[in-house]
């Protein structure tokens, strides 16, 4: 199995049609690092996401995951890749421990529903382990979309608003689980409205308008003003 | 995780839906049964069914059914994006494909199962005197239908309009399959039954079925990556 | 307009004219009578909805092999026009076959295909038009299949009978119809690729504007 100490987008565009979505980023991300993509609707950080999980290819630019190309090996790269959708990708007929095992099946992990188990037990739902997932609350789907994305143990891992329609106890547990990860050695980038709670979790901070880089910033505090003043200046 | 498991496992989970909520089969078992009555309602006349009509009605029946099916398989993948989750693993995309098109071909031949009978009755058709020919005939055509219908309703999941385009494109080109199975049945329910002819239109429609499923995993991939203009 | 149009489209309108001529110097056929002359524009209308299916299911399956967009310009240039010329044939047939057979339609081989292609084409434009984003692909697939389905097609319906004449009847044209003919055939192919030419261009402008916006946002 292969894997990577660094992701790095290189000059990555992306046109639709003659929209373009995203113009030139630039960024990096090490072992160990939480990175967040911050910015208003449309700024195109859904866009980097699927650039990232290899589901779009970009328009120019490229991205590199360790040595590999991504339009090489793409195979591989994905078996390192989990990704927590706006959308959760879950089976909502299917229980939560079903879902998990599907999914490990197809990232071929060995014992599957041993692993699902061991999943549902990290994120506190053992007991609602074979209840279908639509009888489960927003929060606890949220916690089991999570799980289904790291259920392959991903080196990178991509979170696409995540915090939505979140209780605060649901989102400190989500930030916990972010910062495990991290310390586990994944490299967690994170798509996000919500300053408050990306605040302190984050080590490295892209803000992105009009598909461009505003600003980057390492171990940043005061996310919201520095939010304004740099969105906010773009937009006069 | 070799191709076979991959298809296997995609099957297990569509299978394991349906049992569960039995929402596309009830609603398709239910569709096939309504389409065949209004059938009858408009051509039987006094107990007599237009001659030789039970082919034609039984092909049409498992058209309109299978375009029905297949707007609700890929319409259940498009919640949640799941069908965006399976692209994201690395699943081989030839795999994905096969597996739901063995999921929709489960469904599809429980259906036929309802719809052979009722045509039989309704169309006094002879369906059943020569079981071994009406069930190759009935399978390699549907096997044709869902081949070229599973491709294009997995490509029109993100599309606009998807369900009115998906019949637009299915019917065109699923002609030979309704040309075959129509002429193939017809002639099986004749009373002096010409061989010859029944194993011409099965040949024809096997290799339909080869060539296109073939087309078809050639294809998959590219069809189903979103490349930039 | 790009500097090749007015040259071609002058040469296209002569091409016509001359052929209008010769049509109707032609002498008239002894069965069919003056009806025969829809023959003149019926052919070649069939033979560039033929060229234009080619052209559409070849770029098709090269467009999705290396993405290349002048490809896939090709190959919507082409259905759009074997649409055209496709319902110039299924037009303009059966006014002749009325006539002359005295049935508007018949479920022949020839006929058959041809409906089928024509709709398929059809399909291709709704496609186009509708699908909303990633219709060029869906598109291209469907021309691919329906490529590979003309085999079928032909096969299927070869097992009726077929009431159209021969294919042999044109290399055996005496000259008096020969001329007018192939004046006719030259016309409709100055203008087919006329057409297409002027279609890609369209195409080619439009997406050059798109870069223009593009680079707007340098």
């Amino acid at each position: 199995m292969i894997d990577f100490d660094e992701v790095a987008a290189e000059n990555v565009s992306r046109d639709f049609g003659r929209r373009r979505a995203l113009s030139r980023v630039s960024f990096q991300i090490r072992r160990g690092r939480i990175l967040g993509l911050l910015g208003p609707n449309g700024a195109g950080k859904s866009t980097m996401l699927s650039v990232l999980a290899t589901l779009m290819r970009p328009s120019s630019g490229r991205i590199r995951y360790g040595d590999l190309q991504h339009d090489s090996h793409r195979s591989e790269i994905r078996a390192r890749i989990g990704v927590l959708g706006h959308d959760l990708f879950l089976y909502a007929e299917l229980t939560a421990r079903e879902n998990l095992a599907f999914f490990g099946g197809l990232y071929s992990i060995g014992d599957r529903y041993g692993a699902a188990t061991a999943a549902l037990g990290r994120a506190g739902l053992s007991d609602r382990a074979d209840d279908p997932v639509s009888s489960l609350s927003r929060g606890m789907r949220q916690r089991v979309a999570l799980e289904r994305a790291l259920i392959q143990n991903p080196r990178l891992v991509l979170l696409d608003e995540p915090f939505t329609g979140l209780d605060d106890v649901s989102a400190a547990a989500l930030v916990a689980r972010l910062e495990q990860l991290r310390d586990a050695g994944a490299m967690v980038v994170l798509a996000t409205h919500d300053l408050d709670v990306a605040e302190g979790l984050l080590d490295e901070a892209l803000f992105l308008r009009d598909g461009r880089v505003a600003q980057s910033i390492a171990r940043p505090e005061g996310l919201r003003s520095i939010y304004r003043r740099v969105i906010g200046r773009l937009g006069q | 995780m070799s191709v076979l498991q991959t298809i296997w496992l995609i099957v297990r989970k569509d299978l394991t839906i349906e049992t569960r909520s039995g929402e596309i089969a009830f609603t398709t078992l239910f569709f096939a049964i309504s389409c065949v009555l209004a059938f009858a309602f408009a051509l039987v006349r006094e107990g007599k069914p237009p001659e030789d009509g039970g082919a034609g009605v039984l092909w049409i029946a498992i058209m309109f059914s299978g375009n029905l099916a297949l707007g609700r398989t890929f319409e259940r993948e498009r919640q949640s994006e799941t069908l965006r989750a399976l692209l994201l693993a690395p699943a081989s995309r030839p795999a994905i494909y096969l597996g739901k098109l063995l999921g929709l071909m489960a469904l599809l031949t429980a259906a036929e199962l309802l719809l052979v009978p009722l045509v039989a009755y309704f169309f006094q058709a002879p369906m059943f005197r020569h079981p071994f020919w009406l069930t190759l005939i009935v399978v390699a055509g549907t096997m044709g239908f869902a081949s070229v219908g599973t491709l294009f309703a997995a490509m029109l999941v993100r599309a606009r309009s998807r369900d009115m385009l998906l019949p637009v494109l299915l019917y065109p080109l699923t002609f030979p399959v309704i040309m075959a199975g129509v002429r193939g049945t017809t002639a099986l329910l004749q009373p002096e039954v010409d061989y010859a002819l029944v194993r011409f239109w099965v040949q024809l429609l096997i290799s339909f079925d080869a060539v296109f499923i073939t087309l078809a995993l050639w294809t998959f991939e590219s069809l189903m990556t979103d490349e930039p203009r | 307009m790009p500097s090749w149009f007015t040259r071609t489209a002058v040469a296209c309108a002569a091409l016509f004219i001359a052929a209008l001529v010769f049509v109707a110097l032609a002498p008239y056929e002894k069965d069919m009578g003056l009806v025969q002359k829809i023959f003149y524009f019926h052919t070649p209308s069939a033979w560039m909805f033929l060229t234009a299916g080619v052209v559409c299911g070849i770029s098709s399956a090269r467009y999705l092999a290396n993405h290349s967009p002048k490809l896939d310009r090709l190959a919507w240039a082409s259905a759009e026009l074997l649409v055209l010329f496709g319902a110039i044939a299924l037009v303009t047939g059966p006014l002749w076959a009325r006539k002359t057979w005295g049935v508007w339609w018949q479920w022949d081989v020839r006929l058959t295909s041809s409906l089928l292609g024509w709709m398929i084409g059809v399909a291709y434009l709704l496609v186009r038009r509708y699908a909303g984003p990633g219709s060029d692909k869906l598109a291209a697939g469907l021309a691919l299949f329906g490529m590979a389905n003309v085999p079928f097609i032909y096969i299927s319906v070869n097992y009726w009978r077929t009431i159209h004449p021969p294919t042999s009847v044109v290399p055996k044209l005496p000259l008096s119809f020969g001329v007018p003919f192939y004046l006719s055939v030259t016309a409709f192919t100055l203008l087919f690729v006329m057409l297409l030419r002027l279609r890609v261009h369209l195409e080619e402008q439009r997406a050059r504007v798109d870069s223009l916006y593009l680079s707007l946002d340098e």
